[in-house]
């Protein structure tokens, strides 16, 4: 036992110093793409240097399979980024802390309402329009015409060439669906979205898949959010960004601080940070294409100007809701299913 | 003093100084940065049990009791079969008291409305810390030590405690999981009980429909997951046993270079197996256009779907199933096929009647893993899924994905548990009762026949073409990480490395810029603590399950196999489910980590040594025993040396794993301690292909590097002379 007070004795004068010198922590789940999350965390511990952050990237639905399992007892702190549904959802729960920070009035008014929505237990931070992105090669190759409506997409000359997210799995996919939905009517769309199936080469299980297979080839064209086409087509590959002529749906991008977080007081600090000028700015720099949520931030050159597109008016309480989310997937389970057309 | 009495007081004086010293509940920084010392006078959370009774913690006072109980039964009574009862009794008791109390008392009170109603309003508690854990484990000594008194197993204390320490590790570390999301199931989301989830789930014919036999569109996803486990058990076991042969038993010339590139698919980080098969034979790929190109024929997408995950399966597994069986191959006594050829027997009447069969617990063994390998497969389906998806896939999607079922996804995980069960339970049937031993302590001089011409040509033939192949696949990887974008600008760039682990010289020193850095220092220390742990707990729960005979042991050792065929999305769920709150309290931590390595790739190690221990000779145990060693050092002296080549596959396994597995890891990973494969996976997904691909290029590197490390560590089996003049031949060509 000697050796185990020495040990002790030994650890106590060697840790107090160093508890003393400890800097406060944060630690945040970032849904966004890897690059834009190490942009902010680095950006922030520069202008915060008491602040130490722990970020872990997360696909939205994996931040919250991890935010309600460890519902009770949360070591999360500050959850950034990801489309609004899981953020809303666990909302509804309880699961994010209610929080008005003093940056609401610089915001825009899609990015208000979704803290409205959700009893301020979430902000928008970033928002982006559903669209497609086609391979230009293929296209030229095959002597197709561009898709510019929704309703091109039926063309049989199309057949294997489509790719679009299972709803099921995917949140694009889902707000495409919830989108044909509020555009068309219920089963019009379902209609529509069997027409569409024997054209569908592959169903993925990632939202952002199909512009990738497409960008690379392995596909004619996917049907995604236009920022992360876009982000395909500054890459370089040859890829056409295309925003339906009928109108279409959007995502917000939300923010939410965990309810019981260990270190809440941080997490404020963080949030009031991301909703300023300075922090939305940064997003352009690490090769994000959506629109940021504050007024002033100023978008990158790329993005589709939000005003000029036809945006529906995207109902969020009531598509982001469960019960018409479970009603809607069976639906599409039932008369569409997971099935292409291989 | 008798040996009773002298392990009886270490066990003693240990549980005492933790009552007395050590803090009973968690600290929330570690225990190990001692932080928690400077606040040890203000916060009353830190103090060790004796101070918490004093301060109001009646549910403690049943342990502190039974230790002095203990203490008592130590002084005033012999040691024998009365006191040991009371022993094993004590210990019981308090196990199960820990167990009772820590399940009851939450953090904000009594767990169960029942209870509070009974009893009135309780203080909340932390999880267990360090206290509590050093006075389970006494507990369980207790037990132990009192068997050993009152007989059991021949008096044998080590034994003894190993089974119980087992028990109880397994029991916290698998079954308790398992039963947190079975149970989770039958909840929704505040925790009241329902079946209607399971209901509609069970007989969906998503998961059943067998329309495809009929001509339908597809079949249920339960049966084109257990077709593609039969197809990729198959297949790898087939090749497995092929690179086996060619590399013991024939003149084939490039034997050295032939290990390097079967280990190579194991040490692959996920998805890059996929990744690159998808440049290779995608609609666009490398080889595609170039066959297209020459016949004019149009390939289309077949990659995705089943053929595309089966051949990445198939690359992946095979090295998994050559481990297996090369130890199995050598060991094989040359004196049996020498015996059937002076019998006048032909090579070929030899290879088939002798030789084969004696490999039979190695085919079965490799056939199982790979089975349960393709079963709980993760990363290739995630790539080349297609449409339909497979069990393991599924389960993800529908925890993570929108629909958000939970109960789904425990019956997907059920149905996966009975199939790999049942492949577990054919392949002891098929081998229970057969004698398979050939590594006796008799002298054994031969050397191995060589393998019979007709087949010689054939095998050698596969496994050039398959060799072949991998390597294609891994130039492809290799070259990935310096191109600058895949497919469409192929000049050559070193930016993806500097991206990843770029290193600058500033004013304060080195300093680690690139991205990578966190998340592989970390990988690599999680992976290092793993390996040895899983190889040591692999190895001996191996050795009691295929030498010692206690009660339950069948059952122990399903349990065991049941972590290993649960898919990692499972246990990664499980985990959070079963650690995040009191009694145990690991989310957010290394050991969570570490914990689900070690318990995930533990069955590696113990089929392995199962399979090798089953060539060993019981003879071997019984003579060490009769000159006076006991079983430990037995273990120790006689059967770990005969067990190298299983050592290191053990060790070897569990460190690659550690670093490549990712279903399980997605979900246990925080921002504290993030792992490689989960940092490469947000790459991949985000489209970052290059920099995906030179990480995983550095992984491998580094992995090469540590397994030869690993296998100069533990060294070679010396089994007899005769069969290394090729190798002493080449050391001093």
């Amino acid at each position: 036992m000697k050796f185990r007070t020495a040990a002790i004795a030994a650890g106590a004068a060697l840790a107090v110093p160093a508890v003393a010198a400890n800097a406060a922590e944060l630690n945040m789940i970032c849904s966004a793409e890897v690059a834009i999350c190490e942009k902010l965390v680095g950006a922030f511990e520069a202008s915060h240097s008491d602040i130490s952050v722990n970020m872990v990237r997360l696909s939205s639905g994996e931040a919250y399979a991890k935010v309600r399992a460890e519902g009770r007892n949360p070591q999360t702190d500050l959850w950034w980024g990801g489309t609004g549904d899981p953020q809303l959802q666990a909302a509804a729960e309880g699961l994010t802390a209610e929080y008005k920070s003093e940056h609401l009035a610089e915001l825009h008014d899609w990015a208000v309402e979704q803290a409205e929505t959700s009893g301020y237990r979430t902000v928008g931070v970033y928002s982006g329009a559903l669209g497609w992105g086609y391979n230009t090669d293929i296209f030229t190759k095959k002597g197709l015409k561009e898709p510019t409506c929704w309703s091109d997409l039926l063309d049989p000359a199309l057949k294997g060439e489509i790719q679009i997210a299972d709803p099921n799995s995917s949140g694009t996919a889902y707000t495409a669906l919830a989108t044909l939905v509020q555009l068309m009517g219920e089963d019009e769309a379902m209609d529509y979205l069997k027409k569409l199936g024997s054209n569908v080469a592959q169903y993925t299980k990632s939202g952002s898949a199909p512009v990738k297979a497409a960008a690379r080839g392995e596909a004619g064209l996917g049907i995604v959010f236009m920022h992360d086409a876009i982000g395909q087509t500054v890459e370089g590959f040859p890829i056409k960004v295309v925003a339906p002529c009928e109108g279409t749906g959007y995502e917000v991008g939300s923010m939410s601080i965990i309810e019981g977080a260990q270190n809440p007081d941080e997490a404020k600090v963080f949030y009031d940070w991301a909703l300023t000028t300075d922090a939305q700015n940064l997003m352009p720099e690490a090769g994000s294409y959506q629109v940021q949520s504050n007024k002033a931030a100023v978008a990158s050159e790329h993005t589709p100007d939000f005003s000029k597109l036809k945006l529906i008016d995207y109902d969020f309480a009531k598509y982001g809701s469960a019960e018409t989310r479970k009603a809607l997937l069976a639906r599409w389970d039932a008369e569409v299913g997971g099935r292409a057309a291989e | 003093m008798n040996a009773d009495n002298r392990r009886l007081d270490w066990i003693l004086g240990g549980a005492i100084a933790a009552l007395l010293i050590l803090p009973w509940y968690k600290i929330r920084g570690g225990f190990f940065s001692f932080g928690w010392i400077g606040d040890l006078f203000t916060k009353s959370d830190l103090w060790p049990a004796t101070v918490q009774v004093a301060i109001g913690r009646w549910q403690l006072w049943p342990v502190l009791a039974l230790i002095l109980g203990a203490l008592w039964l130590r002084h005033a009574r012999p040691s024998g079969a009365d006191r040991g009862r009371w022993l094993v009794w004590l210990g019981a008791a308090g196990l199960v008291w820990l167990i009772a109390e820590g399940l009851a008392i939450g953090t904000r009170g009594w767990n169960w409305g029942l209870l509070e109603s009974m009893f009135g309003e309780v203080a909340g508690q932390p999880a267990f810390g360090a206290g509590a854990v050093i006075l389970a484990v006494a507990f369980t000594c207790l037990i132990s030590f009192g068997a050993a008194e009152r007989g059991a197993l021949k008096g044998d204390a080590f034994i003894l405690t190993s089974i119980s320490m087992l028990i109880l590790l397994v029991a916290t570390f698998v079954f308790y999981p398992i039963l947190s999301i079975f149970t989770g199931a039958f909840q929704d989301i505040d925790g009241a009980f329902t079946t209607e989830g399971v209901a509609r789930n069970i007989v969906d014919p998503k998961i059943w429909s067998l329309s495809c036999l009929i001509g339908g569109p597809s079949c249920g996803v339960a049966w084109r997951t257990l077709f593609l486990a039969l197809c990729t058990a198959t297949a790898t076991t087939g090749l497995g046993l092929a690179f086996a042969l060619v590399a013991t038993r024939t003149a084939f010339p490039f034997k050295k270079s032939l290990r390097l590139l079967t280990i190579l698919p194991i040490i692959t980080p996920p998805f890059v197996v996929g990744l690159s098969l998808i440049m290779l034979l995608g609609r666009t790929g490398t080889l595609t256009q170039v066959i297209e190109g020459a016949t004019g024929l149009e390939f289309g997408r077949w990659i995705y779907g089943l053929p595309g995950i089966w051949l990445a399966q198939v690359l992946s597994f095979t090295p998994i199933s050559f481990l297996v069986l090369i130890g199995v191959v050598e060991g094989i006594s040359p004196s049996m096929e020498e015996a059937s050829q002076t019998l006048r027997a032909g090579r070929w009447r030899t290879f088939r009647m002798v030789s084969l069969p004696l490999m039979a617990p190695g085919l079965a063994n490799a056939f199982l893993i790979g089975f349960i390998e393709s079963m709980a497969d993760f990363g290739n389906p995630l790539v080349l899924g297609g449409s339909g998806g497979v069990l393991s896939t599924e389960i993800f999607f529908s925890v993570v994905g929108a629909q958000n079922d939970p109960s789904r996804a425990a019956v997907l995980a059920a149905i996966l548990l009975c199939f790999t069960l049942s492949a577990f339970l054919a392949q002891r049937m098929w081998l229970s009762g057969k004698n398979f031993a050939t590594v006796g302590g008799k002298g054994d001089g031969g050397m191995h026949a060589g393998l019979p011409r007709r087949l010689a040509w054939p095998v050698i033939t596969i496994v050039t073409v398959w060799s072949i192949f991998t390597l294609v696949v891994y130039t492809m990887i290799l070259f990935g990480g310096f191109v600058k974008l895949w497919g469409l600008d192929n000049s050559l760039t070193l930016e993806h490395y500097a991206h990843a682990f770029g290193i600058t010289w500033g004013e304060d020193g080195l300093r680690w810029t690139g991205v990578a850095w966190n998340s592989f220092w970390t990988t690599m220390l999680i992976a290092l603590i793993a390996a040895p742990l899983t190889a040591a707990v692999g190895l001996l729960t191996g050795w009691l399950i295929a030498r010692q005979k206690f009660p339950g042991k069948a059952v122990f050792e399903f349990v065991l196999m049941m972590s290993f065929a649960i898919p990692g999305t499972v246990i990664g769920i499980s985990y959070i489910m079963a650690f995040n709150l009191p009694p145990i309290q690991m989310t957010g931590t290394a050991l969570i980590l570490i914990m689900c390595f070690v318990f995930r790739n533990m069955p590696v190690g113990v089929r392995g040594s199962i399979a090798a221990m089953a060539q060993l000779d019981g003879s071997l145990d019984e003579a060490s025993l009769t000159l006076g060693a006991n079983s430990g050092r037995t273990l120790r002296r006689v059967i770990l040396p005969l067990l190298r080549p299983a050592i290191t596959a053990a060790l070897v396994y569990s460190f690659v794993r550690a670093i490549t597995s990712i279903s399980a890891v997605i979900f246990l990973v925080s921002a504290k301690y993030n792992m490689a494969t989960a940092y490469i996976v947000g790459l991949v997904e985000n489209g970052q292909y290059g920099v995906a691909i030179a990480y995983s290029s550095v992984l491998i590197v580094v992995m090469i590097i540590v397994i030869g490390g690993f296998q100069m560590l533990v060294g070679e089996r010396r089994l007899r002379r005769r069969s290394n003049p090729p190798a002493a031949k080449e050391a001093t060509a």
